[in-house]
Order: structure tokens, then C-alpha cells, then sequence
């Protein structure tokens, strides 16, 4: 077990040099360089901010001095925001994302895999056609729908909630319901669709023959293995949720990591978009890593398998 | 024993398995028709889509306006449907450059197998760590906001998901005894490509297309949120729904009708993908 998560943890250092140097050459090959204004900087300024920040050199020594300053945990200076570091930057940034993806993953879980569960429990009931037509209506209704209406109804109209803005609990309500609302729509229909197919599997009606009471056939035998895809689609669910998310962020003026790395590509803040790229794919990692983790607590065979 | 063989149906084609629902069919009546009139929008829209009536200015939908007009006066059905047909090429081309893409990388990391298939694998590990945005938005802020290139960069986003399905399904068809016997006579890899693995994988192909069009349609909406979308005066269907949250509480209409649009045809592709799964795996069909 203790040798498995070393090997996985062993094998994300590769990756993440990888993603550093795609990004890396990517974010170099979009035209227009930070100090590039509406009103042109003097030649010379330019050279010389240039030469500051080493962007003169060669693109692979260039490379070379991030991934060494990287490696002490130096994600280097906002090349947009001058004075500013990239890990001072993004330091702020991660407690708001975190926090809203936190909670709006629970959301997320308590609402979807309940809903999942009840709909599978009595399929093609009114019990599993109405919750089911919801979540449908869910998976096809983006963000940037739901978002504006939610507001619309709990703060415009009923002047429940905030509108937007950030700092105290209630400000989290709408955002998290938001994001929740949309990750619980397909982690329904997920949960409903493999507990149905576990559910017809040969050891549940040897389950079932041997006069278990229905209840513990369902939430012991059925659902331990039902929701193992459920926690392979949550990894990166999670990831995407705690990493930040533009549309939710900006529609309810979040300061959170998703609106960060948007404006970083807007501004050609390559520093800035490097950092913001290797925080979501350590995100995706950990929680990848977390989830296989999770799998195999309930399903030790599939730990064997691996190692 | 003959009178048995005689007496048991003959198994159910695609089709009529497909036609035993309602629902996906009534999905693929209302996706075919939907699209006929986007695509003919050009010749029996009623309004032109960008000519504006500034006079006039947003009305709520009326008998000569049915879907109303929007803050510039123009004739809002008329752009629902232009729209449509942006989006709806958007989706069909990218998934079409996925397919392509995922299915040509899956059957041949399948068929190399052994290192080359987990190097494969791995490749696409690692493209998935890279946020997806990041390489949209990238590509339409290198390429400019050329709607082709739009269209490959969603594509080229999109194929990874396609690629590991296809891979695994290969492999399974690769242990099936009837490979093995094509091997023994003599077939060639191209042949074997051709003649098993993609007529078995195409059930696989069908549905998983039906499921990467709302994906892409979702992308392009939310890339044209982000204003590195469709230029105006063209609009999307993602566009169309922006611009509609911006101006909901006066305006409604906006954004109802562009978002129910939108809604109802993910909706309808959702239905179309589990009736085509329903037809092509029967042992899906207990449920």
C-alpha cells in the first residue's frame, strides 16, 4: 500500500515536467508578449524589462532557469502585475477556490448520489423518472444558464442572497449551488445507471436467494461496487471544481483561480500561466491518486492488480 | 429440430431494435428537422440575421416577430437559426476530427500493443493533465478568431476520451477467436483493420459520437462566453445565450428561447446516444 503511493507520487514527477515544458513552449508561441500595450512601451524600455525578467535569452535556457527555480519552489515573478510573485499571486487565490470547490463538491455528492441511489432503487417509478428528467435537464443546461438564474430568483427576487461578491458564508450560496447543482446532475445519472447494472449481476441474486433483507442487499452489496466509477469520475471532477472555474467565478465576481488563469492568457502572463496550469495538474494528480486510493479501499483486488 | 429454426424470429435489425422506443426516435425527428431548418436558414429565414431596426429595438415575440427581436432589433428566430447553424456545424465538424483522430490512435495503439500501447496511453494521460481551456483559448488567441480553426481546436480536444475507449475495445476484439482465424488465413493487418475491428467497433463509435456533440456544443458556448468565440455579427447558439443572461431581467425572451434551443437538442442527442446503445448492445436492454 505504502510502496503503491510512493510509486504513483514517483511517477507525477515526470508528468508534471512534462505539462511544464508543453505549457511552457505553448504559452510562448502566443503572439504578443506582456509588455506589449495598447500604447507601445519605448524600444529600449521594452529591451531592457525584456532583459530583466531573462526573456531575451534562449527559450530552452529560459526553460531551464523555471524548471530550476521550480524545483526550490520558485514559480517566479508576475511578469503583469510587477513587484508581485507568482506564488504570492496564487497563494491568495487558492483558499477562495478551495473553499468554493470544497463545498460545492459536497454539494455535489450529497445531493447526486442519494438522487442516484433512490432512482435506482425503484427504476421506471415516478421516484426515478422525475429526479431522472431533472438531472438530464442538468447535464444540458451550461453554467452560464443556471448561474444567472439562480441569481435571478434568490436574489433579485426574493433578496435572499447576495448577488456576488466574496468574503463572509453567504456569499458561497449561490456559486456552490451553482457548480453543486451541475456535478450532481451527471453524478446521478451516473450512480443510477451502474448500481442498475451491479444490480443484475449474478452475486446479488445469490444475495438475494440467501434472504438478505432487500435494504442491506442494496446498500451493502450492490452499492460498494456501484460506486466505484462514481469515485473515478469524482477525481477529476474534484480537481476542476477546487482548480477554479471561470464562468462561475466571473458570473458572481469570485476571486478565484479559474478567473486568474483566463486573464493570465489574456495578458500573455506566462509565468503567471505556468503556475496556474501546474497547480491544476497537481490537483488532477493528488485527487486522481486519492480516488484510486478510495477504489481500492473498497475493492482491494484492484490494488493487487497494480502493484 | 428444422421446425424450432423455423419458428424463432429472425433477430431484430438495427433499425427495428432502434424503432422500439419512442423516445430516440422522437430525438432524431426533432435533431433532423431541427437541423434541416437551420441549414436552410439562409434561404426561408424571415428576417436577414444581422440587418438591424434600431427603431424598432427588443419586443418581446409577436406575430411578426415570433421569437421577438433582440436590443438592435433584429429578428431573433432568424438568429436562433443562424446560430443553429454555426453550432451545429461546430459540432458535427469537431466531432468528426475527433473521431477521426481517437479512432485511428486507439485501433493503432491497440494493434502495436505491448510498450508502444502503454507509451500511447500515457501520452494521453498527460495531454488530459493539461487543462483544456488552456489549449482553446490558446489556439484561438494564436490562430485569431477563424471559426474553422475553432472548430479543429475543439476537435483536437475532444478526441482523448474516444481514443481509450476505442483502444480498449480493440484489444478485446484482438483475443476474439475470430481474429485469430483471420491471422491463421493469411489476412492482412489493413484487412483485419478493416474487415473486423471497425465494422465491431462501429456500435462504439455511433454512440460515443452522439455523446461528444453536446461536449463540443458546451465548448464553443462557453468559448464564446469568453468572447474569444464567433465574431459578431455572427452569433451561435453559445453567443445567442450570453448575450441573453446580459439583458435577462428586462428582456427574458433572449435568453429563454436561445437557452431552451440549446437545451432541448443536448437533451434529444442524450436520448439519440442511449437508444443507438440500446440498438447495438440488446443485453443493455434489460433496464
Amino acid at each position: 500500500m505504502f510502496l503503491y503511493v510512493l510509486k504513483r507520487l514517483a511517477e507525477m514527477v515526470p508528468v508534471l515536467l512534462l505539462v511544464v515544458i508543453a505549457t511552457f513552449f505553448l504559452a510562448h508561441a502566443v503572439p504578443g508578449g506582456p509588455f506589449d500595450k495598447e500604447r507601445p512601451l519605448p524600444p529600449e524600455v521594452k529591451l531592457r524589462l525584456e532583459a530583466y525578467y531573462g526573456l531575451d535569452q534562449p527559450l530552452v535556457i529560459q526553460l531551464k532557469n523555471y524548471i530550476k527555480n521550480l524545483l526550490q519552489g520558485d514559480l517566479g515573478p508576475s511578469l503583469k502585475y510587477p513587484g508581485w510573485t507568482v506564488n504570492e499571486i496564487i497563494g491568495s487565490r487558492i483558499p477562495v477556490s478551495v473553499t468554493l470547490g470544497t463545498v460545492s463538491i459536497i454539494l455535489a455528492v450529497l445531493i447526486g448520489i442519494p438522487v442516484g441511489v433512490l432512482a435506482s432503487s425503484y427504476p421506471n417509478s415516478s421516484l426515478d423518472r422525475v429526479p431522472m428528467g431533472f438531472a438530464l435537464l442538468g447535464v444540458c443546461l451550461p453554467a452560464f444558464v443556471l448561474g444567472p438564474i439562480l441569481s435571478l430568483v434568490f436574489s433579485k427576487t426574493l433578496g435572499w442572497l447576495p448577488p456576488c461578491g466574496w468574503g463572509s458564508p453567504i456569499h458561497l450560496v449561490l456559486p456552490a449551488l451553482t457548480l453543486g447543482l451541475i456535478t450532481a446532475a451527471p453524478l446521478a445519472r451516473l450512480t443510477r445507471g451502474e448500481l442498475l447494472e451491479v444490480g443484475q449481476l449474478d452475486y446479488i441474486r445469490t444475495a438475494k436467494a440467501k434472504g438478505i433483507s432487500p435494504f442491506r442487499v442494496r446498500f451493502i452489496h450492490v452499492l460498494r461496487n456501484g460506486i466505484l466509477p462514481v469515485v473515478t469520475y469524482l477525481g477529476p471532477a474534484t480537481a476542476a471544481l477546487v482548480s477554479g472555474t471561470f464562468v462561475v467565478e466571473s458570473l458572481f465576481d469570485v476571486p478565484g483561480l479559474g478567473r486568474l488563469f483566463v486573464t493570465a492568457i489574456i495578458n500573455r502572463d506566462i509565468t503567471l500561466i505556468l503556475g496556474t496550469t501546474l497547480i491544476y495538474a497537481v490537483a488532477l494528480l493528488v485527487l486522481n491518486l486519492i480516488a484510486d486510493l478510495v477504489k481500492a479501499a473498497l475493492d482491494p483486488r484492484l490494488l493487487r492488480k497494480n502493484s | 429440430m428444422s421446425e424450432l429454426a423455423l419458428d424463432t424470429p429472425a433477430p431484430a435489425t438495427l433499425w427495428q431494435r432502434f424503432t422500439r422506443k419512442s423516445l430516440p426516435l422522437i430525438a432524431l425527428g426533432f435533431l433532423v428537422i431541427l437541423a434541416a431548418v437551420c441549414f436552410l436558414s439562409p434561404w426561408i429565414s424571415p428576417y436577414d440575421y444581422k440587418s438591424q431596426n434600431l427603431l424598432l429595438g427588443p419586443t418581446s415575440p409577436s406575430a411578426e416577430h415570433w421569437f421577438g427581436t433582440d436590443l438592435l432589433g433584429r429578428d431573433l428566430l432568424s438568429r436562433v437559426l443562424q446560430g443553429g447553424l454555426i453550432s451545429i456545424t461546430v459540432g458535427l465538424i469537431a466531432t468528426l476530427v475527433a473521431l477521426f483522430v481517437g479512432v485511428i490512435y486507439g485501433i493503432a495503439a491497440a494493434e502495436l500493443g505491448g510498450r508502444f500501447e502503454d507509451f500511447s496511453m500515457r501520452v494521453i494521460d498527460i495531454i488530459s493533465t493539461l487543462p483544456l481551456t488552456l489549449i482553446v483559448v490558446l489556439c484561438t488567441v494564436v490562430f485569431g478568431q477563424n471559426i474553422w480553426l475553432i472548430f479543429l481546436a475543439v476537435g483536437g480536444v475532444s478526441w482523448l476520451t474516444m481514443a481509450r475507449i476505442i483502444c480498449t475495445k480493440t484489444r478485446q476484439l484482438k483475443s476474439r477467436q475470430f481474429v485469430d482465424a483471420s491471422v491463421a488465413l493469411g489476412q492482412s493487418r489493413l484487412g483485419i483493420i478493416f474487415n473486423h475491428y471497425l465494422p465491431n467497433l462501429s456500435g462504439t463509435i455511433a454512440v460515443y459520437a452522439t455523446l461528444t456533440i453536446p461536449n463540443v456544443l458546451m465548448l464553443e458556448a462557453f468559448v464564446s462566453f469568453l468572447g474569444l468565440g464567433v465574431k459578431a455579427p455572427m452569433t451561435s447558439w453559445g453567443l445567442l445565450i450570453k448575450e441573453g443572461t446580459d439583458v435577462m431581467e428586462q428582456c427574458p425572451w433572449l435568453l429563454i428561447i436561445p437557452a431552451t434551443t440549446f437545451a432541448l437538442s443536448l437533451l434529444s442527442l442524450s436520448y439519440l446516444g442511449d437508444g443507438l446503445r440500446d440498438a447495438f448492445d440488446p443485453r443493455s436492454n434489460k433496464n
